[in-house]
């Protein structure tokens, strides 16, 4: 896979060339700001776009505003968002473009778990989506909301796996259960949030991921 | 050579010393130079007035007359240094840098240029009386001497033909001259007060602009703390943080090479891993501590939201915003002043609601955050709430807060600035 690597910070961006080599991808071009990333884009048309959120001129969001550019303007290169802070409305900026597919946000730390990294990496790069547990946690957590409180534990466990962006089979090995048992609770949440059920599973993480941004306003 | 006090300060102080000070010939000279300041003045300004408006249709006039309150400020500028002839005291300038035109000061210079025009000819005559009431007597035994010596009068002949009366008459001019010296000073002194009144700051409103500059010094204290902490934030997110997180991945990669290895080794490599990884999320609490990176990017809307959020009770978020964002200290203290109400809230209200609300005017903000908790908060109690005061007025706001016992707890903050 072809990756284009955008951190402004030296000792990030080898860290994150090493893992990603190391793992069999290709970095097709590492760089320090956003109009570079925006660059290297346009010439490489990369699988996947890993970008750090804060970067020159202005360290402020414009990572991030390259990120969605590059969603409009290649909707067929993913974009992974790493940032070094929990901020929701990153995230849910994020995932209204193209309806959550192709993109993820991982906090930075996250980096350091090769495995959910490259997972991530990879699902976005499928054209699925991946977002950081800890803000799936934070649109969960702290809410009022009759129908999460109709769900069973089990069932938010599911949810906020389904959040993240997981399929049924990685859910069912994170659960240790049958891709039957997960589909059965799938069901179930669709019907007590009053979703539309659906089969496919970048259509779902939006679903769900709708229902907890607007249920959290 | 200047002398001490106010110009009355020796009429009153030593009124017996007054006649052989350097006092009367100081007011003589005050005096008579007022009337040629006034001469140039008047005479300047009539110029500037003609000339400017008739040449008015071609251009040339309309810079003509806006010299005219320059000419005012320099009238003030000549009249203050000459005030230092009879008053000894400082006079300070009372100009705020603003237009001419639109300070009192310039205004208050031409008033008193347009007194001068009065009383100087009036000053003029009145000295040139007191000259020949004095001097006459005064010099009627050397008359005769005199090359010119006018002698119209014959009473007066009969004077300076008499030396006896002639030293008499001389007598009486020196007395003359003894009670002309406390008249010159004291009209001096009238007009040298009035001048002062007109000339230079009054006493309060110095006061007052002394006040202003207090605040605003505070104020860039206050901006300096701010862009220290994010100078701060800056240094510890561009070094400590990334090397922390760097570390994290290659400790990551390391348990990875290390799967399947000897287990001791592979737990050591995880405890390690998961230390960086706890050190790394007590630096990311410190940093947003410090100043919240999403403050400088989403300002105080975007900042309050994710506060609200991370508060373990539910609080509704509302946002009447639409004039701007406000100075980066005046976001920074709402910013802080907001979490610790919601900090304060969780703690000590019990509430199972609150509500944030901000609000804007032109340069106006406010910040209201309240619960429907057991109320009775006390300043006292904590100095969270006295820390949260003081850091809002040091960017000139307010803070107020509404908690009777068992009736919910509203905190109120607002802040006006001028950008």
């Amino acid at each position: 896979m072809d990756v284009v690597i955008a951190d402004d910070a030296v000792l990030l961006r080898e860290g994150l060339r090493h893992i990603l080599e190391r793992f069999g991808h290709r970095v097709v071009a590492s760089v320090g700001d956003a109009p570079s990333l925006l660059a290297a884009v346009d010439r490489h048309l990369p699988d996947v776009a890993v970008v750090d959120v804060r970067m020159p001129p202005g360290f402020r969001d414009e990572g991030l505003r390259a990120a969605l550019r590059i969603r409009t303007e290649h909707p067929k290169v993913a974009v992974l968002v790493l940032s070094q802070y929990v901020e929701r409305s990153y995230a849910l900026e994020l995932l209204e473009s193209g309806s959550g597919r192709g993109v993820g946000y991982l906090l930075k730390n996250r980096v350091g778990e090769i495995e959910d990294f490259l997972d991530a990496v990879t699902r976005v790069a499928a054209g699925g989506t991946a977002i950081d547990p800890t803000v799936v946690v934070r649109l969960l957590e702290n809410r009022q909301d009759p129908g999460l409180e109709r769900l069973t534990p089990r069932e938010r466990e599911v949810l906020a796996l389904m959040a993240e962006g997981r399929s049924n089979s990685a859910i069912a090995r994170e659960l240790v259960v049958t891709e039957a048992a997960v589909l059965k609770h799938v069901g179930n949440i669709f019907a007590k949030l009053l979703l539309e059920p659906s089969d496919e599973e970048h259509r779902r993480v939006a679903a769900v991921l709708r229902y907890l941004r607007e249920g959290a306003r | 050579m200047g002398i001490e006090g106010g110009p009355w300060e020796g009429l009153v102080r030593a009124p017996a010393r007054v006649p052989l000070s350097s006092r009367p010939w100081r007011s003589v000279a005050y005096l008579l130079g007022g009337f040629l300041v006034a001469l140039v003045w008047l005479a300047g300004t009539v110029v500037l007035l003609v000339v400017g408006v008739v040449t008015v249709p071609i251009v040339v006039g309309v810079p003509l007359l806006r010299l005219l309150p320059r000419w005012a400020e320099t009238l003030g500028r000549v009249e203050r240094a000459r005030l230092r002839l009879v008053d000894g005291r400082p006079a300070p300038d009372p100009h705020h840098g603003r237009p001419l035109l639109r300070e009192a000061a310039t205004w208050r210079e031409a008033g008193h240029g347009l007194l001068l025009c009065l009383l100087g000819p009036l000053n003029a005559v009145a000295l040139l009386v007191l000259a020949l009431l004095v001097g006459g007597p005064l010099l009627a035994p050397f008359w005769r001497l005199l090359p010119f010596a006018p002698s119209a009068n014959p009473s007066w002949q009969k004077v300076t033909s008499d030396p006896a009366l002639a030293w008499g008459a001389s007598l009486a001019g020196l007395v003359l001259l003894v009670l002309a010296a406390y008249l010159v000073t004291a009209v001096a002194a009238a007009e040298a007060g009035l001048a002062r009144t007109l000339l230079t700051q009054p006493p309060e409103e110095e006061l007052e602009l002394r006040l202003i500059e207090v605040d605003r010094s505070r104020a860039r204290l206050a901006d300096a703390f701010d862009s220290e902490r994010r100078r701060l934030e800056r240094d510890l997110h561009d070094g400590t943080q990334q090397r922390l997180t760097g570390l994290m991945m290659t400790l990551g990669l390391v348990k990875m090479e290390l799967a399947g290895a000897d287990p001791e080794a592979r737990k050591l490599v995880e405890r390690a891993h998961r230390e960086a990884g706890e050190t790394l999320a007590e630096l990311q609490d410190l940093v947003r501590g410090i100043h919240p990176p999403i403050l400088t990017d989403r300002g105080l809307e975007g900042a309050l939201a994710e506060a609200a959020e991370r508060c373990p009770v539910p609080v509704t978020v509302r946002v009447e915003t639409s004039h701007g964002r406000p100075p980066e200290s005046v976001e920074s203290a709402l910013y802080f002043a907001g979490c610790e109400a919601l900090t304060n809230l969780a703690k000590h209200s019990g509430a199972s609601g609150a509500e944030l609300l901000l609000r804007d005017a032109p340069g106006r903000i406010v910040l209201q955050v309240s619960d429907d908790g057991a109320g009775g908060a006390d300043t006292a109690a904590g100095t969270g709430l006295v820390g949260l005061a003081d850091r809002v007025a040091a960017v000139g706001g307010t803070v107020s807060l509404s908690s009777p016992e068992g009736g919910g707890t509203t905190l109120r903050v607002e802040v006006t600035w001028t950008s």
